[in-house]
């Protein structure tokens, strides 16, 4: 069971998620102070460290768009939530992946801020609202650096094996 | 089947004799750009050969190419050191498409790489950098990626995983009136597709307009692409493409363009003509909502700004220059210029463009990034609003969540800037 802590509209921006001004912060260890930091009291209750891991951000269409700052995966990684959105922008899909973000693509998602999800199998539920929402799978391309953990020792693997 | 450009050099540059849209690839990479954020890419470089007993070694730096724009000069401890790494290790790795802060040879990475004849038609090329799109211009394959995927670039040599795009055909006709520029098509195109009609797939452009259109134009439809969530923009290569290669970025080797079958597959087209188009307006605070300009003319404007890598380059500050000649910036309006590279800014002022800028009192800044991406230089003040000819106008774009930004072409930014209010330029 996760809890909704934020329920957000379409075409959420990596501007948003990260904004320009933080980009000379790169280290995963320091970009999680500046997640959301427009949205002055989500920020605040993020760094307070109010949600526990698997509380999950819900976005609408075209989650992550714009830039292909990786801070934007890296900075929600540090709080490792999970995002579950309607259809999310490529370049962010794939950040994530490669960084072992956790992200559900869930077309018809319906749910609200304080709403507890169930991702089970191939389904969300909402468990608030008791309504069930199919999950669209990952591209099987994609399972791979998944089932490695991430890109960095999916590449490794590849380069030991070319030795 | 026939194949798109987006499908002919994707299997080619897999080794494969034919793709199609859905099949998975590992391309091998023509051309790796990064700018800035090449400092977090060596991070993750290195950490892919941590523990393997391998001596970290870029597969070939003559394919790397690295460009200071972002935040030049530094504005920050932070920033300068980041910088200071990322010259050290293009150094260490021979990397010599390395673009330093610099008044010559510095600029905007999306104007160097074809100023430098870095990217030709076919290639296969990856940049941090959302807005990679734009080489598409000169009909290569060309799309943005985050820092830990060009770490793997880097290590291999070619990107995994790639999903072959399906393609959306954007025929273009008509003479665009007095005006009104490939600035205003591809906002139209924008505001038609959405934010995110164009999510995975490629935009490749046809059309007589397009073939008449000079590569300025064809850069900044292709950057404007990624507005529409597209994966990469296309314009196949053609005549122009050889010409500008050839006799602008002084390319000499063999040019080979790559142009689609006449059956490939589409899945979508979009028809244009733009000889009805008036000057487009992307409102706050997403790209695609766009209007035409009498929905919002009159609106207040405190900055106007003219230049990145979607509209910095000589022609677009010829036309904003013959608007302002001998006029004035209005009182309550401060206007910034910037050229997207040393070598346009240098232009400019053979041409003239710059002192007409200075005189009409604007602000002309060095070659980078600047406002665009609001880091450094000109944030707007709570509740400003700005009317620029970048590509983004997201909420904080310029620096600031409590201001307003507006994106227009060049000759609607000029026109704007005498009145201190959003104009049309055909009205002037
Ligand atoms: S000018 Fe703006 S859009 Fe272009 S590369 Fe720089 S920050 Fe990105």
């Amino acid at each position: 069971m996760a809890k909704v802590i934020i329920a957000l509209g379409n075409d959420i921006s990596t501007d948003d998620i990260y904004p320009g001004r933080f980009m000379a912060t790169v280290l995963p260890s320091e970009t999680p102070q500046f997640a959301f930091s427009d949205r002055t009291e989500f920020n605040a209750r993020l760094k307070a460290k109010e949600f526990p891991a698997g509380s999950v951000i819900v976005g609408g269409e075209n989650f992550g768009c714009g830039s292909s700052r990786e801070q934007a995966c890296s900075t929600l990684k540090g709080y490792e939530v999970t995002v579950v959105a309607k259809s999310i922008s490529r370049i962010f899909l794939q950040n994530s992946i490669n960084l072992g973000l956790r992200v559900v693509l869930c077309p018809a998602i319906e749910a609200s801020e304080g709403d507890e999800l169930e991702i089970v199998g191939e389904q969300v539920v909402n468990t608030t609202t008791g309504k069930t929402f199919p999950q669209v799978k990952m591209p099987a391309s994609r399972q791979g650096i998944m089932d490695a953990g991430g890109l960095i020792p999916y590449t490794r693997t590849l380069l030991k094996a070319r030795g | 089947m026939g194949m798109t450009v987006a499908e002919k050099i994707l299997a080619r540059a897999a080794g494969l004799p034919s793709v199609k849209a859905g099949d998975v690839v590992e391309p091998r990479v023509d051309l790796a750009m990064s700018h800035e954020n090449a400092a977090l890419v060596i991070n993750q470089f290195l950490e892919v050969f941590d523990g393997t007993g391998l001596a970290p070694t870029v597969w070939d730096p003559s394919r790397v190419a690295i460009i200071f724009d972002h935040r030049v000069p530094a504005e920050s401890p932070k920033t300068a050191t980041n910088q200071k790494k990322i010259r050290e290790f293009t150094a260490a790795n021979d990397i010599t498409k390395f673009h330093d802060i610099r008044g010559d040879v510095g600029g905007i990475c999306h104007q160097i790489l074809p100023e430098y004849g870095y990217v030709r038609p076919g290639f296969v090329v990856v940049g941090t950098d959302s807005h990679t799109t734009s080489h598409g211009a000169l009909g290569a394959f060309s799309f943005g990626i985050g820092a830990t995927e060009m770490a793997s670039v880097w290590s291999l040599g070619f990107a995994v995983n790639i999903e072959v795009p399906e393609t959306i055909k954007v025929v273009v006709t008509g003479e665009f009136p007095p005006f009104v520029s490939a600035k205003d098509l591809i906002l139209h195109v924008i505001g038609t597709l959405t934010a995110q009609g164009a999510n995975y797939k490629v935009l490749e452009f046809h059309g007589e307009t397009i073939r008449r259109m000079n590569t300025s134009g064809r850069i900044a439809i292709c950057n404007m692409s990624v507005e529409a969530g597209a994966t990469s923009g296309i314009v196949p290569g053609d005549a122009e493409t050889v010409r500008y290669l050839r006799e602008e970025s002084g390319v000499t080797d063999e040019i080979t363009c790559v142009v689609p079958d006449a059956d490939a597959r589409y899945i979508r087209t979009v028809e244009v003509d733009v000889s009805s188009l008036v000057p487009q307006i992307a409102c706050p605070h997403t790209v695609d909502n766009v209007k035409p300009i009498s929905a919002v003319a009159g609106t207040k404007i405190q900055q106007i700004v003219i230049g990145s890598c979607t509209n910095g380059r000589l022609d677009d500050l010829a036309i904003a220059a013959d608007i302002l000649r001998g006029k004035k910036v209005a009182m309550g309006t401060r206007m910034l210029v910037f050229p997207a590279s040393g070598r346009i800014f240098a232009q400019a002022m053979e041409k003239g463009y710059v002192q007409d800028f200075m005189k009409a009192g604007a602000v002309v800044m060095n070659s980078g990034c600047g406002p665009c991406l609001g880091v450094h230089e000109g944030a707007l003040g709570d509740g400003e609003t700005a009317l620029s000819t970048t590509n983004r106008n997201f909420k904080g774009r310029m620096g600031n969540p409590k201001s307003e930004v507006y994106l227009c072409s060049p000759a609607v930014a000029a026109a704007s800037a005498i009145t201190g209010v959003i104009t049309d330029p055909r009205d002037h």
